[in-house]
């Protein structure tokens, strides 16, 4: 359990996030506001409460490092680099303008913070298994983090992925499915079903777990049992809620990418400070 | 005969194309990897939902699928955006389908700086190359929606496989209703003999069209061609530039190495050395933003086309 004054900072933290991504997208015009949401504090509880990282080193050797493979969901890893101070926050305003250092997928060559490059699903799960195989060769005390989407399971390499990761134990590796039951054209059951999700990680040998992906208490439960063990990768199956936070999104089902300007924007966050003020969040 | 003059999209264009052929061959099927909403195939779900397949995120697999459906007699299409299509399902498309010699019509939408704001990691140029390496089949991209729908029907009508790139948004209409298209053969859009202007692709002939009317206004005067089929090569036509012209200049929204250009050089080099230059992206990576800032920054522009054909014109 995270003491009080931890949680209230956590959550307090994600709805600044959630808030940054927003006017992050909406400043552009349109984006992927669903996926970036659903892994608000997921990245929150990474980043402000996890990961040994130094962001006025950015490349320091022996750090811990995430890997988002579902790299469309950018915008909420940018808004969370910017307000650690990666970056200036003004550059939230150049999402996708040509010449900007934040694409639209994570480019580890463009944006400081960024530990690699993605944006054709499943390729980073393999990038994440060589990194934690890299930090064990030479041996950092380092762990690596790996964010994949419910729908990007569906590609082969992830399956691939994981039964290296198996076969070399690497304890060093925490990988979260944002269990969102949501892809682009639609509800996952009805296009690839996902739904036994645990059973199948477990089947390629990893340590699994499913939580309420939205939960910081659990989260935080979640990734201590999972550093607890060492002698296989673990995966966390977060239960999430695609578009969270931005209402106009939630419980819709074309919220993969969506298009709203800067005053749909404050309207939508004016929303969700309602909401959290009503203490529902 | 349809009149695709009405359509806001090139993608409406190939979905019309793929549902008439549907409504006329039994055996057409259509498969997508979660990207129905983008080119529109769900309106093929809603007609034919037994026909349908969305593969979910695993492109390699669905062109695999597709292989093994036409290995029963079926005539799979199959969607991904470009990038996925050629490079994530290549091997699967180079032995289940080439090999194999199965007939699949595979499309790859958002060629080249069509991407936008997907950016560097879906900007596709080098499927050109990739897909000019595989025996025996088309590779189109047409100019316009209409002979995008024409082209589309014709390759399904050789029985051979086909590759077409196809830019999603927005549509040119160049050629109406009635225009003969002939698959594998290049379409001369103006006449001239100073030097051949080579294009392929909407984005170029596009930029290529304009930029003739300036070389026009200065007294150069170019020959114009819409090269919709880059696999066959159209050697006759091409020669024939060639000869008339002496000098040529290929565009295209892709990669130097296999590209198109490539590709007539290696022809010409045989038959008819000629003087040439080229535009395409070359070494370069893709990036994102939008396609005016895109076009600039990769000199897929009019001026660009001119300064290279002056420059070719001096020496
Ligand atoms: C290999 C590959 N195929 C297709 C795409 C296009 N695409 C981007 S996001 C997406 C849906 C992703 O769904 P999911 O993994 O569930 O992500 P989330 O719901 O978290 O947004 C698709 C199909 C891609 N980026 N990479
Ligand atoms: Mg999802």
């Amino acid at each position: 359990m995270l003491d009080a004054k931890t949680l209230g900072k956590l959550q307090d933290q994600a709805l600044e996030l959630r808030k940054m991504t927003i006017r992050e997208i909406g400043h552009l015009g349109s984006g992927h506001i669903g996926g970036s949401m659903s892994i608000i504090e997921l990245l929150t509880y990474l980043y402000y409460h996890e990961m040994r990282i130094d962001p006025s080193d950015p490349k320091k050797v022996d750090r811990d490092r995430l890997v988002c493979s579902k790299g469309h969901a950018g915008p909420a890893v940018y808004a969370t680099l910017a307000s650690k101070g990666y970056f200036p926050e003004d550059w939230l305003l150049t999402l996708n303008q040509g010449g900007t250092r934040l694409p639209s997928h994570c480019d580890m060559n463009k944006t400081p913070g960024v530990d690699f490059t993605t944006g054709s699903l499943g390729q980073g799960t393999s990038a994440a298994v060589g990194i934690a195989l890299g930090q064990r060769l030479l041996k950092q005390d380092a762990r690596t983090f790996l964010i994949v989407g419910d729908g990007e399971s569906q590609e082969g390499q992830v399956w691939e992925a994981a039964e290296t990761a198996a076969q070399w134990k690497l304890g060093n590796l925490i990988a979260f499915t944002d269990f969102n039951k949501l892809q682009l054209d639609g509800w996952t059951d009805d296009i690839v079903s996902m739904d036994d999700i645990d059973t199948r990680w477990l089947g390629f040998g990893w340590h699994v777990q499913r939580i309420p992906g939205h939960d910081f208490n659990q989260i935080a439960e979640a990734v201590e049992r999972a550093k607890a063990v060492l002698d296989r990768p673990s995966m966390i199956i977060l239960d999430t809620i695609k578009s969270k936070g931005f209402i106009p999104g939630e419980g819709i089902c074309a919220n993969h990418s969506m298009a709203f300007d800067s005053e749909a924007a404050e309207k939508a966050i004016a929303e969700l400070e309602a909401r959290t003020k009503g203490g529902k969040e | 005969m349809r009149d695709t003059s009405s359509l806001n999209n090139m993608r409406d264009a190939i979905m019309v194309a793929i549902e008439d052929l549907a409504a006329e061959h039994p055996e057409v099927v259509m498969l997508d990897a979660d990207l129905s909403s983008c080119i529109g195939s769900s309106s093929f779900q809603k007609l034919y939902p037994e026909r349908f397949f969305n593969c979910g995120i695993a492109e390699a697999n669905m062109v695999g699928v597709a292989a093994g459906l036409s290995s029963m007699g079926l005539v799979p299409f199959a969607h991904s955006f470009g990038c996925f299509s050629s490079r994530r399902a290549y091997d699967q498309w180079f032995l289940s389908v080439g090999y194999a010699q199965q007939r699949v019509h595979l499309i790859g939408t958002d060629p080249g700086i069509t991407a936008q704001l997907n950016g560097g990691t879906h900007m596709p140029f080098e499927d050109i190359a990739l897909m000019r390496e595989v025996p025996g089949i088309y590779v189109i991209e047409p100019s316009d929606a209409q002979s995008l729908y024409e082209l589309t029907r014709q390759a399904y009508a050789t029985g051979k496989s086909s590759y077409t790139r196809v830019p999603r948004k927005g549509a040119t209409h160049r050629y109406p209703v009635g225009t003969k298209f002939e698959l594998g053969k290049g379409i001369v859009l103006h006449e001239g003999s100073d030097l051949a202007i080579v294009a392929t692709g909407e984005v170029m002939v596009n930029a290529a069209t304009k930029a003739v009317e300036t070389l026009e206004a200065s007294g150069v005067h170019p020959m114009l061609i819409d090269l919709h089929t880059i696999k066959p090569l159209d050697t006759e036509l091409l020669e024939k530039a060639a000869k008339q012209c002496g000098r040529m200049l290929v565009c295209e929204n892709g990669r130097y190495a296999g590209g198109v250009g490539e590709g007539i050089a290696a022809h010409l080099a045989r038959t008819c050395p000629t003087k040439m230059d080229f535009l395409n992206v070359g070494e370069r990576y893709g990036e994102v933003g939008k396609l005016p800032y895109l076009a600039q920054a990769f000199g897929f522009t009019p001026e660009r086309i001119v300064e290279l054909a002056e420059g070719l014109l001096k020496n």
